[in-house]
């Protein structure tokens, strides 16, 4: 088991550092940023100097990497928060998407649990088919779609919510309720599609487990359908959904772009557009190893759990 | 029963053929055969859901096509008068859709101005007189009917086409003389008096729908007959000016737009789904962005196909090293975040190969995994068996075996993966251009992500223009899942003979 993790995680920092490495030679045979503020410049010329702007890029790749090693340090942001740090940057950007990606997560899972436990007991029943018939349109409709809905319908028109999320200057913090009710709105935008793959995948598991034979076995010994379906269908229907709820726990660092486009929320994700509008190279960069990341150590904790799980799998395990 | 003991007696008759006339063969089956994409598509037709969607995706395609083709406007139609119009169309106005009429609650002095704009149009010519009963419900009227009325406000019924009125314009003397021309050709007016700007009664001298008098306080003045009293510019002989002169060529004129419009294009102004914000035909741009995400989604599922099937049949039929070193190539690249590829891509090519190049290769990059993972699993599960052994002992060489007799088998699951490809290759690359990753809201040709975010910054006071776009987007995405769902189940052997 030890040996299986250990290879994982070595073989995910070899993928990080490939990746990196592509990135990084792609990102340095862009045209290179001017300076920005005049009166800096002596300033902004001695860290191009450190960072070796002057010399070829195997030599500043060399120093991307010993500032990363030594002292986490990717670098200075040219543009968007002229000569501060890259990690200061991010860092300030964290918590708006967090916050909202977690009061996402939080309303959606039960939601979405509850939904499909709905359709399964309920399976091709009138109730079924109207969860059933929810679930594809707001599977396929893209999460921009109903945030524009959301945004005409309850900001514009009604004018319940604010259409965009306040700021934290007007708010004073992000824990005031002001702030909350202007985060409804894009939390509601991301609820709705992970509710419907929640509830859609919850369904087929648990359509799947309630006619198994051990059900079948546990109302002979007597149990009730609430009893039989609680702990026995809905355990064994939670192996394959638990991991998937994780792996929505994992991400939800980073934010969504398009809903934070939207609702301008000053995220990550809104962070990596604005890198790659103002083309604030090391930002992007920060942003790009932050996402790959993220992503691959999901991966890995999500396969890691299935073993934890469910006991049938045995993680490295010879065939 | 009592000859079968009875051997001694058989005769030669006995040994002869029961039917020695003709050979007996198999029959042929009465039956027609059913092959697999027959069984699939017999199976596939009893999902209505399905069969729906595919009516919806040809029904698009056809609107992209034919769209452009039967349309007035084109791609670089630009008229900035009419931007953010709402959707009017003559023959639909008769049923009460697309009137173009929109309700709209004014103030006196609102209601004063948008009444004149009727009466203005009617001006005569003949008899420099205009007509007042003209202010409501003619047919240059900006205001169609009155809806309600309080003492202080009147609730109308606004074109919003023709809200629009007079406007001043600077043409060349050539423009002026075609005007004038055309003035003659057909008796419609297009050239209104010019006002006296210097008129201290003048509200505005930038808009060129205050023709008539007002006082300090903004309202209308009105002589004893309740008519308004008009400010045109006269010259010596009291007759009204068309034209002033501002330099040496350049003429200024003041024209009734919705007539200015009809006499420019030759049509009168009327757009299905309405206008954007600086005066683009919806329909067109939407047939142009269905297109373009259309024919991107489609190129990008037939290589994915192809690059897939193909790495896929090798790592699947070696395996072995071959197929470790494959695995970890695959690795490395599912790692690579698509936006990252996208907007590294869009940085480095877009400006040497092209835009949609540019999207293209970013999204095959990386897009062909998915269908490489499906044919390696189903390699892994045919290769071993014993119809393969079979016909390798029966000398069949390696590609024969890869493509003749264990590729067939991938066929299902990689249709059906391929199709739904399409829709998230659709939803990828409107989000792209939403975000402005792709910036493809040109004169050519547009993407409906860049007519969302066109859309999104009027959305509360206009929106329909980010409506038609939205409504499209979600209807190809919902018909494409449904479809590929309804192939899915087409394709799954486990559901033979399986009915719900």
């Amino acid at each position: 088991m030890a040996k299986y993790v250990i290879k994982r995680i070595l073989l995910m920092f070899f993928t990080l550092f490939v990746i990196m490495t592509v990135c990084f030679v792609l990102v340095k045979l862009l045209e290179p940023n001017e300076i920005l503020d005049v009166t800096q410049a002596e300033r902004e010329e001695a860290i191009r100097e450190a960072l070796g702007y002057n010399k070829p890029i195997l030599v500043q790749y060399l120093i991307y990497w010993k500032n990363i090693l030594t002292a986490f340090d990717f670098g200075v942001s040219f543009k968007i928060e002229y000569l501060g740090s890259v990690n200061s940057v991010i860092q300030d950007r964290l918590l708006p998407t967090i916050l909202i990606n977690l009061y996402a997560l939080v309303f959606s899972v039960p939601v979405g649990i509850l939904l499909g436990i709905a359709a399964a007991l309920k399976k091709n029943r009138w109730q079924d088919h109207v969860i059933s018939t929810l679930v594809m349109l707001f599977v396929s409709v893209p999460s921009f779609v109903y945030a524009f809905i959301l945004q005409y319908l309850f900001g514009a028109k009604l004018g319940w919510f604010p259409i965009q999320m306040a700021s934290v200057s007007s708010t004073g913090g992000y824990f005031t309720w002001e702030m909350f009710s202007s985060m409804i709105l894009p939390i509601l935008a991301l609820s709705f599609g992970s509710i419907a793959s929640l509830a859609r995948f919850t369904r087929a598991e648990l359509a799947e487990s309630l006619t198994s034979d051990y059900m079948l076995l546990a109302r002979a010994k007597g149990l009730t359908v609430g009893q039989a379906t609680m702990r026995h269908a809905l355990k064994n229907a939670m192996v394959p959904i638990l991991p998937t709820i994780i792996a929505m726990f994992a991400n939800i660092l980073t934010g969504s772009l398009i809903i934070e486009k939207i609702f301008s929320v000053p995220g990550v994700g809104g962070l990596y557009i604005q890198s790659i509008q103002e083309l604030d190279y090391n930002v992007f960069m920060a942003v790009t190893v932050f996402y790959t990341f993220i992503g691959l150590a999901a991966n890995i904790i999500v396969d890691l759990s299935y073993g934890f799980l469910d006991p049938r799998i045995r993680m490295g395990a010879k065939k | 029963m009592m000859n079968e003991t009875n051997f001694q007696n058989l005769t030669a008759e006995d040994f002869r053929f029961a039917q020695h006339a003709d050979k007996i063969r198999d029959k042929k089956p009465e039956t027609k055969p059913v092959g697999y994409f027959r069984d699939a598509w017999r199976r596939f037709k009893k999902n209505k859901a399905s069969i729906v969607a595919l009516c919806i995706i040809v029904f698009l395609i056809l609107f992209s096509i034919f769209v452009p083709v039967f349309s007035h406007y084109d791609m670089s139609f630009s008229d900035p008068v009419y931007r953010n119009k709402i959707p009017k169309n003559n023959i639909l106005a008769h049923i009460g859709i697309a009137t173009g009429v929109y309700e709209k609650e004014l103030n006196t002095r609102a209601y004063e101005y948008y009444a004149s704009i009727g009466i203005g149009a009617s001006y005569d010519r003949e008899t420099d007189t205009e007509d007042n009963t003209q202010a409501v419900g003619a047919e240059y009227s900006a205001i169609r009917s009155i809806a309600g009325k309080t003492a202080e406000r009147t609730v109308t019924k606004m074109d919003a086409y023709l809200e629009i009125g007079f406007r001043y314009l600077s043409v060349t003397q050539e423009e002026y003389d075609s005007i004038v021309a055309y003035e003659k050709e057909t008796g419609e007016q297009v050239l209104y008096p010019m006002v006296d700007i210097y008129d201290s009664s003048v509200a505005d001298t930038e808009d060129a729908n205050y023709w008539f008098k007002v006082d300090e306080t903004g309202r209308a003045v009105t002589d004893s007959q309740g008519n308004l009293e008009d400010l045109y510019m006269r010259d010596a002989d009291g007759n009204v000016v068309y034209s002033v002169s501002r330099d040496v060529t350049g003429k200024m004129i003041r024209v009734l737009y919705y007539k200015y419009f009809v006499y420019k294009n030759g049509f009168e102004p009327e757009f299905l789904f309405g206008t954007n914000s600086v005066g683009q035909d919806i329909v067109v741009r939407l047939a142009s962005g269905i297109r373009l995400s259309l024919l991107l989604a489609f190129g990008v599922s037939i290589i994915n196909l192809l690059i897939g099937a193909i790495y896929g049949t090798i790592e699947g039929y070696y395996g072995g090293t071959t197929d470790l070193i494959m695995e970890r190539i695959v690795d490395i690249l599912a790692g690579l975040p698509f936006i990252v590829v996208a907007t590294l891509f869009q940085m480095h090519f877009a400006k040497t190969a092209g835009i949609v190049p540019a999207l293209l290769l970013a999204f095959v990059l990386t897009g062909w995994i998915g269908t490489s993972r499906r044919v390696r699993t189903q390699f892994y599960r045919f290769k071993g068996q014993e119809y393969v052994l079979a016909a390798r002992t029966l000398g069949a060489g390696n590609f024969r075996l890869m493509f003749k007799h264990i590729f067939p088998n991938t066929l299902g699951t990689i249709i059906t993966s391929s199709v739904l490809v399409i829709p998230s290759v659709i939803f990828s690359e409107s989000m792209l251009s939403y975000l402005n990753i792709v910036n493809l809201s040109g004169t050519t040709m547009t993407s409906i992500g860049a007519m969302l975010s066109d859309g999104q910054a009027v959305l509360a006071s206009f929106p329909h223009v980010i409506f038609f776009p939205a409504l499209v987007i979600s209807l190809l995405m919902i018909s494409f899942n449904l479809f590929g769902n309804g192939l899915r189940d087409a394709f799954n052997p486990s559901l033979r003979g399986v009915n719900d």
